[in-house]
C-alpha cells in the first residue's frame, strides 16, 4: 500500500487530494505510467512530456526513486514560494 | 550533529498569521556578542505580475515536507558558510498586495559569509520548496503563478564544482 498527494493545479486537474493504492508499482516513473495509463486529464497531467516534481516521503525524489511499501508520494508542479 | 551547527541559532517557521520582518531580523540580531552583521532578505507581494492587475493571492504548500526542505536549505547554508544565526519565516494562506511573504535573515562575524548565505538561501527557497502561489486578479478570475527559468538559472549558479 502506498499513500499518494496531490498539490495546487495537480490537485484541482484531478479533482481529487490523494489517494490510497493498495499494490506498489516500485519506482516514481513506474507510477507515472500507471497514473497515465487512466487515460483523459491522468494522461495530460502525468504523460512523459509534463514536468511534474516528485516527493518520495516528503524529499525531492527523481523518476529512478524507488518506492516501498508504506511510502508517501507526493506529485505536484514546479514550486514558486518565495 | 556538526559542531558548527550547534554554534548557530536557528530557525525555521511556516505561518498564516501575517509576519513581522524586523521582529524577526530583531531576534537573529541579538543575543551573541560575536555577531558582526545581519543581512535579510524580505520577500513582499506585488500589486502586479506580468501585465495584471493582482488583488489577492493564496500561498498553498505541503504540510510536513515544507519545514523539512526549509530546514535542509538552512542546514546547506550553515555548512557552506561560517555563520552564527539564521531565520527563515514563510508565509502561507490568504495574502494581499504589500504583504511580506517570507524572510531570511542570516547573522554572521563578518558581512561577506551573511551576504552570500542569504542570496543562497532565497535562491533555492524559490526552487526546492514546496510552496505554490494562486493569483486573483482584479477582476476575480485566479491563475496558479508559473514558476520561472531565471529562478532555475539562480538556483544552479549556487552550484559547488
Amino acid at each position: 500500500m502506498i499513500r499518494l498527494l496531490y498539490f495546487a493545479s495537480l490537485r484541482e486537474r484531478l479533482g481529487r487530494g490523494g489517494e490510497t493504492l493498495e499494490a506498489n508499482p516500485g519506482s516514481v516513473a513506474a507510477l507515472r505510467t500507471e497514473l497515465a495509463a487512466r487515460g483523459d486529464v491522468w494522461a495530460e497531467v502525468f504523460g512523459e512530456e509534463q514536468r511534474v516534481l516528485a516527493a518520495v516521503n516528503q524529499e525531492m525524489a527523481g523518476t529512478d526513486q524507488p518506492i516501498g511499501d508504506g511510502d508517501e508520494v507526493g506529485f505536484f508542479p514546479p514550486v514558486t514560494g518565495g | 550533529m556538526s559542531e558548527i551547527s550547534q554554534e548557530i541559532a536557528i530557525e525555521v517557521r511556516v505561518q498564516s498569521t501575517p509576519l513581522d520582518p524586523l521582529q524577526e531580523v530583531a531576534a537573529v540580531s541579538t543575543g551573541n556578542p560575536a555577531i558582526g552583521g545581519v543581512v535579510s532578505f524580505i520577500g513582499l507581494m506585488r500589486d502586479l505580475n506580468q501585465g495584471q492587475q493582482i488583488a489577492a493571492m493564496t500561498l498553498e504548500h505541503y504540510p510536513g515536507m515544507t519545514e523539512k526542505a526549509l530546514t535542509a536549505i538552512v542546514e546547506e547554508a550553515a555548512s557552506r558558510w561560517r555563520l552564527l544565526g539564521i531565520r527563515l519565516v514563510h508565509r502561507v494562506g490568504e495574502i494581499l498586495p504589500e504583504d511580506p511573504i517570507v524572510v531570511v535573515a542570516v547573522a554572521s562575524a563578518h558581512r561577506g559569509e551573511a551576504f552570500r548565505a542569504c542570496e543562497f538561501i532565497i535562491d533555492y527557497l524559490k526552487t526546492r520548496a514546496p510552496f505554490w502561489k494562486r493569483e486573483q486578479t482584479s477582476d476575480g478570475r485566479t491563475h496558479w503563478v508559473e514558476a520561472r527559468a531565471s529562478d532555475d538559472q539562480a538556483a544552479g549558479n549556487w552550484k559547488e564544482s
